[in-house]
């Protein structure tokens, strides 16, 4: 008789143990979503975190003050040289006109600084970066150009985001490395018990002359199922209740301090990311299980 | 064919299950293997299917070599033998049908094997009529006769029967017996361990005792002497 692989047979049983043993399925499902759930959870909070010190940073700009002896429209043509610096975001022409007049602002009461002539202040750009961490590189940058006097930047405030924003990566990717820890520890044991009940079947198949892929492929294939249902419960579930803490979170907040992600930006990752760790933990957890069982 | 040659076993726990087997039992054979419990039974059984491994000595199977098999050939040397037991094995979830396909299917047979192949066997065992019923609906004695079709579903050399009749009354062990006699009769090698005299008595085959890891006894149609073990 010829040995081959007998896809309909391992996708119809794998199918079928699923119902028959309904309670362990069940509980399988719940715990992948369970531990997806956790882990999806944290990560779209890291990701709001990480998205709001990002809002903050973009706020983080650096000015370069253009050299007394340039005209306005000399000034000016430093624009597009500052602009091919690598890492400048956004660059914005200040003139010193105006730059009075924002320094007038809020002050009009002094009388001293009424007669104070727009010369004292320099022409200057306003500076935008990307990446907050190389902000000293940037401005070292730009101060080479030719016509630029200096740069005023804050390197301490820029040095503080960057700290606090390296911290909460790593806290995140410690937390979320513990949770998938845990997670796989319980669904191990989850899908262990599931085949504690059928080892009996296991040790019948292996006296009828069944080889280990023969019995395994089956496991394989329930586990991809359940996996693939904890992944699209867990995703659903996530997106309801993600949907309702941004709506609660926007509505208590008026002074809008805080931003909230729309769902839709991150359901695609979100989706295959939960599939992805739904298969793998289902089948991988599946054959971990039978393996002690196969040694018949 | 199987072959044991000064075969020696010991456990991991220091016992000495089987102290120099030899025995020889060719195709076409009925034979009872029989001995009090401890006395090294249940050992030569699992040697035979490769559930453990001998200490010393060798062991050929249908061919296979058991002191030197391979895992890989362990399910093809099993695919030989036709395994019963004393608890029937079934699995409850399956049907009747269910129970011989599956089996069929563990080694590759095809669906059109297993159309043609079950009703045959199911009606050997006299068993047609009940097919779709699951092993919790059937006697003792009928689920018995499920696993020895589940046994010859895959046509194997040798029929290996672990106390058959342990845990049935004896006009049901005594049907199940000849089950196994009329097997034997269509060309099959049988092999039947069992402690039960009067059974053993009724018909007239080869008889092989064994007591204490020892073959002690070993007369072609003989009887269980209870009075020489």
């Amino acid at each position: 008789m010829a040995r081959r692989f007998d896809f309909k047979y391992y996708c119809s049983e794998g199918f079928h143990s699923i119902f028959t043993h309904g309670f362990m399925s069940f509980a399988a499902v719940c715990m992948i979503v369970a531990c997806l759930l956790i882990m999806g959870s944290f990560s779209l909070v890291a990701v709001n975190l990480d998205h709001m010190l990002g809002d903050l940073e973009a706020e983080n700009e650096f000015l370069a003050y253009v050299d007394e002896s340039y005209t306005e429209e000399q000034a000016q043509a430093l624009q597009s040289q500052i602009e091919a610096v690598p890492n400048v975001s956004q660059v914005t022409f200040v003139t010193r006109a105006e730059a009075m007049d924002d320094f007038r602002a809020g002050r009009e009461d002094n009388e001293l600084l009424e007669s104070l002539p727009d010369s004292v202040l320099r022409d200057r750009f306003r500076i935008h970066v990307v990446d907050i961490e190389q902000l000293q590189a940037t401005s070292e940058a730009v101060e080479e150009i030719t016509g630029i006097a200096y740069v005023n930047a804050a390197y301490d405030i820029a040095q503080g985001f960057v700290m606090v924003r390296n911290i909460a990566t790593g806290v995140a990717v410690v937390l979320v490395g513990i949770l998938a820890v845990v997670s796989l520890f319980i669904i191990a044991n989850t899908i262990k018990l599931a085949t504690f009940y059928r080892r009996e079947e296991i040790a019948i198949m292996k006296m009828c002359g069944a080889t280990n892929a023969f019995i395994r492929w089956p496991f394989v294939v329930e586990g991809m199922i359940l996996g693939l249902t904890g992944a699209l419960v867990a995703f659903f579930v996530q997106w309801g209740v993600y949907e309702l803490v941004a709506k609660a979170v926007i509505q208590s907040n008026g002074l809008s301090l805080l931003t909230i992600l729309p769902f839709g930006s991150l359901a695609l990752q979100f989706l295959l990311v939960f599939i992805v760790a739904g298969l793998l933990i289902g089948v991988v957890g599946s054959v971990l299980a039978i393996r002690k069982f196969l040694q018949v | 064919m199987i072959r044991f040659i000064d075969v020696y076993k010991e456990y991991d726990n220091g016992t000495k299950a089987l102290k120099g087997i030899n025995l020889r039992i060719d195709d076409g054979e009925f034979v009872f293997l029989v001995g009090p419990s401890g006395s090294g039974k249940s050992t030569i059984i699992k040697l035979i299917t490769g559930e453990i491994a001998l200490t010393q000595g060798k062991l050929m199977v249908n061919g296979y070599s058991m002191s030197n098999i391979s895992p890989r050939q362990v399910p093809l040397m099993r695919r030989t033998l036709g395994i019963i037991f004393q608890d029937f094995r079934l699995i409850d979830k399956k049907t009747v049908y269910e129970n011989l396909s599956f089996a069929m299917r563990a080694i590759g047979a095809s669906p059109r094997d297993v159309k043609r192949r079950i009703p045959y066997v199911l009606q050997l065992v006299g068993l047609e009529k009940k097919a779709d019923r699951y092993p919790g609906q059937l006697s003792g004695g009928e689920q018995q006769r499920v696993a020895i079709a589940r046994a010859l579903v895959n046509n194997p050399n040798m029929i290996i029967a672990d106390e058959p009749t342990g845990n049935l009354d004896p006009s049901r062990s005594l049907e199940i017996m000849m089950l196994l006699e009329r097997i034997n009769d269509l060309g099959t090698t049988v092999l039947v361990v069992t402690h039960e005299k009067n059974l053993v008595n009724r018909f007239t085959k080869r008889v092989v005792a064994i007591q204490d890891g020892r073959i002690i006894n070993d007369e072609t149609g003989g009887y269980y002497n209870g009075a020489k073990i």
